[in-house]
């Protein structure tokens, strides 16, 4: 019982301490405020403002309406050039499209000779070149399909398919954008306040006086654990509210309790990280180093920057030992789907084992590095 | 070397500095004359180092004037002609000095700041190691020395350029006696043969200030005497005595050196150690240690600063296990694991170790809460009362007075009244009526209530006041006894002679004398070289080539985060999981699931009995795209009726979803023709549309990301190296070097920048080769504009590091600034995630002055491009001009003087 009261009391101590400490103060508010912000609306979709331009050859009616069914947001208004002058100025990185319209596609067309354009693709700028070009062909095939119709060369379709976006029927990209950069604020924030809190009661010879008194390492570790923890799981849940739901106006299909439960589960993990990384740093440079090395691979495998499908199959297998891969597949389900504990159960099972496993092992090596103090 | 018709004279005139609120000086005026030895005592916090730092023009003069060697400081012109006849050793053992360098490669290093050619170079080096004793140590790494020798280098530092003002902060602070007593001989004798030497010197011990020439007392960023020793002491023993006479005003209230009530101590042991041994790898810290100390005595410990004192003190509070040999309290053996002993110790660690940001209560509620006492309000104000800390109950403990922080660390040791106390160098830097006070407490404590206390100290006067003390040296004991007994053993004066004595039995001293180099050989500071730059670049490389975490992230670093970036952020989806809700299930409706199924795009898993089903299975992440064949799907088909087939694609990763709908158009598309022909109706083709993937016909991910992936690592990781090198100077002190030494600013950057561009540049060679060999994308352009442009990007980078870390005062701040400030353009504005065609107004703007879009361009280009000269030169050009100009920025922005 004593025990818990002192763990209590050492954490709350870490609370006051961290309210008088502006830089850290400061960060919080920043990423939790305008980082976030800044993120979800600076990224927008794929194929935004995509620069395209168009060789005629033609100069046709079809030609010229052709030209002109490209719009914003997706697209640039297009650029007319020379025919011939497309890869040059694809070398130089202008446009990402150039369509190239044959000499006599419109007569071709009408004599059912079946002509051919050419769509040039700049196939280095990765996220738009695939999308972009099925935005191209069909916008293209369409505005084609209604002149034929137009002229009576083909029937209208009679099979078609309805695509629906389900969970985000307006492409909405803020929305996404929003939460995962919510969700590595918290990656990032915690492992930093943890393990600064740490390395600070090192470098000021306040972790000594603490050993001195009746407490264990582990009381030490788990009262940063649980106030670092504490601080981190109200601010994620006013970000939630105030910024992501009020400022952003991000809808939460789910549950926001469950959500909230799913990242302390979380930052358990994340804390003794934290912990972890402190330990094995001997100066909180070399601390800030590490956090970079380590918790940057994590967030970027997580699946919140690229859907983790992407990755080759051993990789896939191997991220699922990290515990910030089952955090973010639980909080988009919870978030955009809306799937309830009977879905997301798996990924919170997950989370706990992999904490309990970093944090046993952090406090080992805590213990130990103790020990090695001079 | 000489300035013609200088003087040497300093004069200070109305000379006040500001810590923000805190006045450091207070309109100070003084006149020091050249040529002597002239003192500067009081304790810390009075303002003798910010003068000290003003004087050698390391600190920027905020108003007054100071001329020092024939022309005002505060004029910049001035005190770069002048800075190479100056010397500073700042306050702090070897602060200035390097520690991952060897005594040699310091000296060097120093020797290169004042560009002297290389025999002239060795040929002092030589001399002054051999006058200080410390030839035989060459190759030592300075942190591995002790404190005297750090010393003794730091002045040999000093010393290598023939200064006309030596500037010394404390330089015997935490040394033992006999070094302490050596230095100054060696001072001694330089003086002797160059008497033209100014020297200036602050000293926290009163009695080595009756050997100067002059001396100037402080107090409270004023000057309350300047003149000789003899006139400050007067009628007074010694100048302790008369420096306080002098702050109160009034005759201090005799606090006898000896302890009035010698009370008969019990001869019950307490602390018993018993060939208490404790190494480091293979440095012994502590060797076969012995000693007894009974209930209610003081007990002291002396000796200098590493010597083992404060090992010897946490084996005995179970802090830190012995290696061997065995440490008793009250009889039992010590252990770190049990918890009731600890109740019995209480334990001050060397510096102020309270938290800072808790008030005086809350501190002390803490400690109460912590240790359980059960009248804990009761004993909080008891204290609080007993230790004077009354008016300070509210205020943060780190905005105290060091005395003040002291009573209150005592205070907190003995909350839990322990009936042992450790003490570890309590009364360091504090001044000395609050070393009196602490003192009373402590003798209280001792006699009222029968607590045991082993205290360490380098002050001979606390010495005095305990009951038995210890002499320690190099991790040995050497004598132990009473005071008495000790001075009467050695048949000498004073506690501090016979510390002397015994240690000189101990070890041979090494005798010292005064360099063998001409003073006054002129050496060509002032020549316009290279000689400064290589010299901060030499020192760089071995300082990083000796520290494995940051040489891990230079090389690893990019690797690693090559191989995430690579595997990880790959764009290439594909196997993706699917249902099927056929509610027709006629052989056209089978036909077209099996063109999704057949696709390598999709994997098809359980087929669907419910769209309720279809839902949950996407709400569970199971499938990321379900399609529904209505019920009259074949029937419509055969008779040509329109129909619809919903496919609804997880839209909750819109770059996911987008391209799921993209394969669903095409597999539409594509089982509409192929029905179309297997029933003969050949569909005429109105017009075919036939994208053209250029560069990279596969279209893998892979062609793409690998090029483009070292724009960002080689902004990321050498930006944050060449920052943390920068505000690693001064975050150590190191960098008053660069304040005091002719190095300009333009030297100072450049200098530490060299060995940086290098290493990112063999970083660009492992990324290249990573790219062709591990990820197989082969160089399909011209390798020399790119091997060009790498080396111009790499400048810029680190350039833009050395940018941001004259704008952070710490190593964390420089990493995390420099990190986020170079990460976030790349990916927002350089064209990693969107081309810099794709971006608006002030975006692209920001994108066209961002290093990352040349390079990006330009690795992509020569890589899977396959550009040459004439396609990347625009590229190169731009890359050419971020780097000079990001360096003359930092250079300006950079200080040359402490604020």
């Amino acid at each position: 019982m004593q025990r818990f009261y002192c763990i209590f009391w050492l954490g709350l101590k870490e609370v006051m301490s961290l309210r008088r400490d502006w830089v850290m103060m400061a960060l919080l508010v920043w990423s939790f405020t305008l980082a976030p912000i800044m993120e979800a609306t600076g990224v927008a979709s794929s194929v935004n403002n995509a620069s395209i331009a168009f060789a005629d050859e033609d100069d046709s009616p079809l030609s010229r309406s052709l030209a002109t069914a490209f719009f914003p947001p997706e697209f640039q208004p297009v650029v007319l050039i020379e025919p011939g002058k497309g890869p040059a100025y694809m070398d130089a990185g202008r446009f990402i499209f150039v369509v190239a319209v044959p000499p006599g596609f419109e007569k071709d067309l009408r004599a059912g000779r079946s002509p051919e354009i050419q769509v040039l693709i700049d196939a280095t700028a990765m996220e738009q070149a695939g999308i972009g070009a099925n935005y191209i062909t069909s916008i293209l095939s369409a505005e084609i399909h209604r002149y034929a119709i137009g002229i009576d060369l083909v029937d209208a379709p009679s099979i078609s398919v309805i695509l629906r976006s389900a969970f985000n029927p307006n492409r909405d990209t803020v929305r996404f954008a929003g939460i995962v950069a919510l969700i590595g604020q918290i990656m990032w924030l915690t492992t930093i306040l943890t393990g600064a809190a740490m390395i600070r009661e090192r470098e000021h010879g306040t972790i000594e006086h603490l050993l001195a008194m009746p407490l264990a390492p582990f009381d030490i570790a788990i009262a940063k654990i649980w106030a670092n923890a504490a601080v981190v799981l109200v601010a994620a849940g006013l970000s939630l509210t105030f910024v992501m739901q009020g400022s952003l106006g991000i809808s939460i299909a789910g549950s926001k309790m469950l959500f909230l439960v799913g990242t302390a589960l979380f930052l358990f993990t994340a804390t003794a990280l934290g912990v972890f990384l402190a330990t094995i740093a001997r100066s909180m440079a070399q601390f800030a180093l590490l956090v970079m090395l380590i918790v940057l691979p994590m967030l970027m495998l997580s699946g919140g920057e690229t859907p983790i499908e992407g990755q080759p199959a051993w990789l896939q297998a191997g991220t699922l030992v990290l515990p910030s891969r089952h955090y973010m597949s639980a909080s988009q389900a919870i978030v955009f789907k809306g799937a309830g504990i009977e879905t997301v159960w798996p990924e919170f099972v997950w989370m706990t084992l992999l904490g309990i496993a970093l944090l046993l092992m952090s406090l080992r090596l805590f213990r130990r590095s103790l020990a090695q103090i001079s | 070397m000489r300035v013609e018709g200088e003087t040497s004279d300093i004069r200070i005139s109305g000379v006040t500095h500001r810590y923000r609120k805190h006045v450091a000086l207070d309109s100070i005026s003084l006149e020091l004359p050249g040529g002597q030895l002239v003192g500067f005592i009081g304790p810390d916090g009075v303002g003798k180092s910010t003068l000290l730092g003003l004087i050698t023009g390391a600190k920027k003069l905020q108003s007054g004037n100071i001329d020092v060697l024939g022309g005002p400081i505060g004029n910049s012109g001035h005190r770069h002609r002048i800075c190479p006849a100056i010397a500073f050793m700042p306050q702090g053992l070897g602060r200035n000095l390097y520690p991952e360098l060897s005594v040699r490669e310091n000296l060097e290093f120093f020797s290169g700041l004042f560009a002297q050619g290389h025999s002239e170079r060795d040929d002092r080096i030589v001399a002054l190691l051999a006058a200080t004793g410390l030839a035989q140590f060459e190759d030592r790494l300075m942190g591995k020395l002790s404190g005297g020798m750090k010393q003794k280098l730091g002045l040999c530092c000093a010393l290598i350029h023939d200064p006309k003002l030596l500037v010394l902060d404390e330089p015997t602070t935490g040394v033992d006696p006999l070094s302490r007593r050596q230095f100054w001989a060696l001072i001694d004798a330089i003086r002797a043969k160059s008497p033209e030497l100014s020297v200036l010197v602050s000293t926290a011990y009163m009695e080595e200030a009756d050997g100067f020439d002059r001396i100037v007392a402080m107090d409270a960023g004023q000057v309350i005497f300047q003149g000789k020793p003899a006139e400050l002491k007067g009628s007074d023993d010694d100048l302790e005595i008369a420096y306080r006479r002098l702050r109160s005003q009034e005759l201090p209230v005799q606090s006898e050196g000896k302890n009035k009530t010698n009370v008969q101590i019990e001869a019950s042991p307490v602390i018993v150690a018993r060939g208490l041994t404790r190494r480091f790898g293979d440095f012994t810290a502590v060797d076969n240690v012995d000693f007894t100390i009974n209930q209610g005595e003081i007990f002291g410990f002396l000796g200098s600063n590493g010597c083992g004192k404060s090992t010897t003190m946490k084996m005995l509070t179970g802090l830190l296990p012995s290696s061997s040999g065995e440490a008793l309290l009250f009889g039992n053996p010590v252990d770190a694991y049990d918890r009731k002993m600890r109740r019995e110790i209480g334990y001050m660690s060397q510096a102020f170790s309270l938290y800072g940001e808790l008030s005086v209560h809350q501190n002390l509620q803490l400690h109460a809460r912590i240790f359980a006492i059960a009248d804990r309000e009761q004993r909080v104000s008891e204290l609080t009362e007993r230790f004077g800390l009354e008016e300070h109950r509210h205020t943060l403990a780190t905005a105290l007075p060091l005395g003040i922080k002291q009573r209150l660390s005592l205070a907190v040791a003995v909350i839990h009244r322990p009936r042992v106390l450790i003490l570890d160098e309590p009364t360091s830097g504090v001044d000395p009526e609050a070393r009196d006070s602490f003192w009373d407490l402590l003798i209280e404590l001792s006699r009222n209530e029968s607590v045991t206390i082993f205290v360490s100290t380098h002050f001979m006067g606390e010495a005095e006041r305990c009951d038995r003390v210890s002499f320690m040296h190099a991790g040995r004991v050497l004598a132990e006894g009473t005071p008495a007994e000790l001075i009467a053993i050695e048949g000498v004066e004073s506690l501090e002679d016979a510390f002397i004595s015994i240690l000189e039995a101990a070890e041979k001293p090494v005798s010292v004398v005064a360099p063998e180099v001409e003073f006054g050989t002129k050496s060509q500071a002032s020549r316009r070289d290279f000689s400064r730059v290589l010299a901060y670049a030499r020192r760089e490389t071995v300082e990083v080539a000796r520290d494995p975490v940051r040489l891990a992230f230079a090389f690893l670093g990019s690797a690693i985060l090559m191989l995430v970036f690579c595997f990880g952020i790959t764009l290439d989806i594909d196997e993706l999981e699917f249902a099927v809700l056929d509610l027709s299930q006629g052989p056209e409706s089978r036909a077209y699931s099996a063109e999704f199924a057949g696709s390598s795009y999709f994997k098809a898993t359980s087929p669907l009995q419910s769209a309720s089903e279809g839902r949950d299975r996407l709400v569970a992440g199971e499938v990321s795209l379900v399609v529904e064949l209505p019920p009259d799907f074949d029937r419509k088909m055969s008779t040509g009726e329109p129909t619809q087939i919903l496919a609804t694609v997880d839209g909750a990763i819109p770059f996911k979803g987008e391209t799921v709908e993209g394969y669903v158009s095409g597999l539409h598309q594509s089982f509409l023709s192929e029905y179309a022909h297997s029933n003969g109706k050949t569909q005429i083709d109105i017009a075919r549309i036939e994208p053209r993937f250029r560069y990279n016909q596969s279209f893998e991910s892979i062609a793409a990301m690998a090029p483009a992936m070292p724009a960002i690592l080689l902004i990321m990781l050498p930006a944050v190296l060449t920052a943390v090198s920068v505000a690693r100077e001064r975050e150590l002190g190191s960098v008053v070097n660069f304040y005091v030494t002719p190095t300009t600013r333009l030297e100072f950057l450049v200098g530490k920048q060299i060995p940086y561009i290098l290493i990112a540049y063999a970083n660009f060679l492992l990324l290249a080769g990573m790219t062709v060999f591990l990820f197989g994308v082969p160089l399909k352009g011209n390798p020399f504009p790119l091997a060009v442009g790498a080396l111009l990007y790499v400048w810029a980078t680190t350039s833009y590091g050395l940018l941001i870390a004259t704008m952070t005062s710490s190593q964390v701040a420089a990493t995390f600034a420099t990190a986020i400030a170079s990460v976030v353009p790349t990916i927002q504005f350089s064209g990693l995630l969107q081309p810099v065609s794709t971006l608006e107004g002030g975006a692209q703007v920001v994108g066209s002055l961002w290093p990352s879009s040349y390079f990006l361009h330009l690795n992509v280009g020569a890589f899977t491009k396959g550009l040459g000269w004439e396609a990347l030169a625009p590229d190169i050009l731009a890359l050419a001009c971020f780097g000079p100009v990001l360096t003359l920025i930092a250079a300006l922005c950079l200080r040359a003087q402490e604020k």
